[in-house]
């Protein structure tokens, strides 16, 4: 049987940057898989070709066998700064997706399955807020709660707990993985923190730092469910896999910077001296350049 | 940490948006008195203009003739008017900064007219607003007037729209896409809301404008209203009744703009 997602030889570039190339990834049905890699190494373009939002240059990205060509409501995306619609209060920015998901379900349905989905983030006292009255880790719930009401095949959380205080992304963090536990979605969570990816995922696969970036070599979470983040912080798998994960992006990232070559072209300027009085017109004299200096007194 | 600090502040009279603006108040009509009775002769002093206007401030809703009625009557005529025009003028405006906001080929296309249209004055667009209506009679004047104030009124609309149409946040519309939402509920539920700030700002520098065209149209017109009142007795030499209709002018116009800001402030939060 292929995997349920499918990445092959996916590239991208945005006009003269190349983002990604050549990348190579798969999903089974029901895993859970974090990809993690600096900021700036492509993350959210790789999810946004997974939703669909973007299409790659070239290779082919399959759901199911299905060629992924444009977004719809079969993933669900959590994005990183929540994308909720201001206008609209907790619980019609989650109708309105259910709405357009289940439209043959009566009202009585549609308005329980929100509910429940509300409830499920631990939110149903805020239904009727706006997300401008919500914190940051508030919102990011209704964001989850949103694209999970939509029952998607396959869940994408683009860095869906960056912008959040620590404390905040912990307890998020915990509530992710209840949900998950409940739900068995198939998962691709792009973090910048390999800690939440191990907590998290089954698998979690670096990616080398753009530009041109690729998936490096998959490690496997051996952890037990449900985990524990007190214990696991003095468990040794845990830690062996975070050495391992971070020695690979760090390594990666050095390989990148020694082939990084720039020509730097210094201002060929002189500082001016604002003291001599302007002349009368107003005129500004020209400032001086380096390269028209013939002879230099400097007084010491 | 605040609250200590601000104690120690000099305390700032209560009163103090009451009493300033009664102080300029009184320094302008202090400065109109002198301007009255030195340099301008012939411009009626405060006192003067008040006599020679009480009859129009205090039956403020008679009518003794075509061109000799209160002063709200007349404001009254010259606000159905621009109700009117102001209309129009978002009914046509509103699409119109959609389309640019919109379509990119769009944008291309007509930017260019708009901006040579917007800097026309109203004075320059009524003539041509009565040539248009030649035909239509005795309604050649009102529905010329109402070109232009519409034409006029309608940039500010246009404009704004298309900035806020095209200052979306990318994450709406990607809801939208992953959504799948039709484009009539993309328009409706995602599109239209967020512009709606941009679109009520848009719609009270409209509404400063159609007013002040309203003034132009009634005075070349010579139709009844607040425009019309004051060109007929500058006509008649009656120069303490233009400046009540200036005064009406300008409180109405203020009166309107504080109207809208407190409806835009009503959209803003939402």
């Amino acid at each position: 049987m292929s995997p349920f997602l499918q990445l092959q030889n996916v590239s991208k570039r945005f006009g003269a940057l190349e983002v990604l190339r050549d990348l190579n990834f798969s999903l089974a049905r029901g895993e859970f898989v974090a990809i993690v890699g600096f900021s700036g190494s492509g993350k959210t373009t790789l999810i946004s070709l997974m939703a669909g939002l973007l299409r790659p240059d070239h290779g082919s990205i399959t759901l199911n066998d299905l060629p992924i060509t444009e977004p719809g409501p079969d993933r669900g995306i959590v994005f990183q700064n929540y994308s909720l619609l201001p206008w609209l209060t907790v619980f019609e920015n989650i109708f309105l997706a259910v709405d357009q998901c289940f439209p043959n379900w009566s009202l009585a349905k549609k308005t329980a399955h929100v509910e429940q989905y509300v409830a499920l983030v631990n939110l149903s006292p805020a239904c009727d807020k706006r997300p401008g009255e919500l914190s940051g880790g508030m919102r990011q719930r209704v964001s989850v709660a949103r694209a999970l009401a939509m029952d998607p095949l396959l869940l994408l959380l683009d860095e869906p707990l960056g912008a959040l205080d620590a404390l905040t992304r912990a307890t998020l963090q915990d509530e992710i993985s209840r949900i998950w536990e409940t739900q068995k979605k198939s998962v691709v969570l792009i973090t910048n923190d390999p800690d939440e990816g191990i907590y998290l995922a089954d698998r979690i696969i670096p990616l080398n730092p753009g530009p041109g970036a690729t998936l490096g070599p998959s490690f496997a979470v051996d952890l037990p469910r449900p985990r524990e983040r007190q214990s696991l912080n003095h468990d040794p798998r845990f830690k062996r896999l975070r050495r391992d994960v971070i020695g690979y992006l760090t390594s990666a990232q050095r390989q990148q910077r020694a082939e990084v070559h720039r020509t730097l072209v210094l201002p060929d300027i002189e500082p001016e001296d604002l003291s001599n009085p302007r002349p009368l017109l107003g005129g500004r004299r020209r400032p001086i350049r380096r390269r028209e200096i013939k002879h230099e007194n400097i007084a010491v | 940490m605040s609250s200590p600090n601000s104690s120690k502040l000099p305390k700032v009279p209560k009163l103090d948006w009451l009493i300033l603006p009664v102080l300029g108040f009184l320094v302008a009509l202090g400065l109109w008195q002198l301007i009255s009775m030195t340099i301008a002769q012939e411009l009626p002093s405060p006192a003067k203009t008040w006599r020679e206007s009480r009859d129009y401030v205090l039956k403020p809703f008679d009518k003794r003739g075509e061109m000799d009625q209160g002063i709200l009557r007349f404001t009254w005529y010259s606000l159905v008017l621009v109700a009117k025009g102001y209309a129009i003028a978002l009914l046509v405006g509103t699409p119109i900064g959609f389309l640019l906001g919109l379509s990119k080929t769009f944008s291309r296309a007509f930017d260019p007219i708009i901006q040579v249209l917007r800097p026309v004055s109203p004075l320059a667009w009524l003539p041509l607003g009565l040539v248009l209506f030649l035909g239509a009679g005795k309604q050649a004047s009102e529905l010329g007037a109402l070109f232009t104030i519409a034409i006029c009124a309608m940039w500010p609309t246009v404009l704004n729209t298309a900035v806020g149409v095209r200052s979306i946040p990318q994450d709406y519309l990607n809801v939208a896409r992953v959504l799948k939402l039709s484009r009539t509920k993309t328009l409706f539920r995602v599109l239209l809301p967020a512009t709606l700030p941009y679109m009520f700002t848009g719609f009270r520098l409209s509404l400063g404008i159609a007013w002040l065209v309203i003034v132009a149209a009634e005075m070349l017109t010579g139709r009844p209203g607040v425009g019309g009142f004051l060109w007929q007795e500058y006509n008649a030499l009656n120069y303490s009744r233009i400046i009540l209709c200036i005064l009406t002018i300008g409180s109405v116009g203020f009166v309107l703009d504080r109207l809208m800001s407190l409806v835009e402030r009503r959209f803003k939060t939402a």
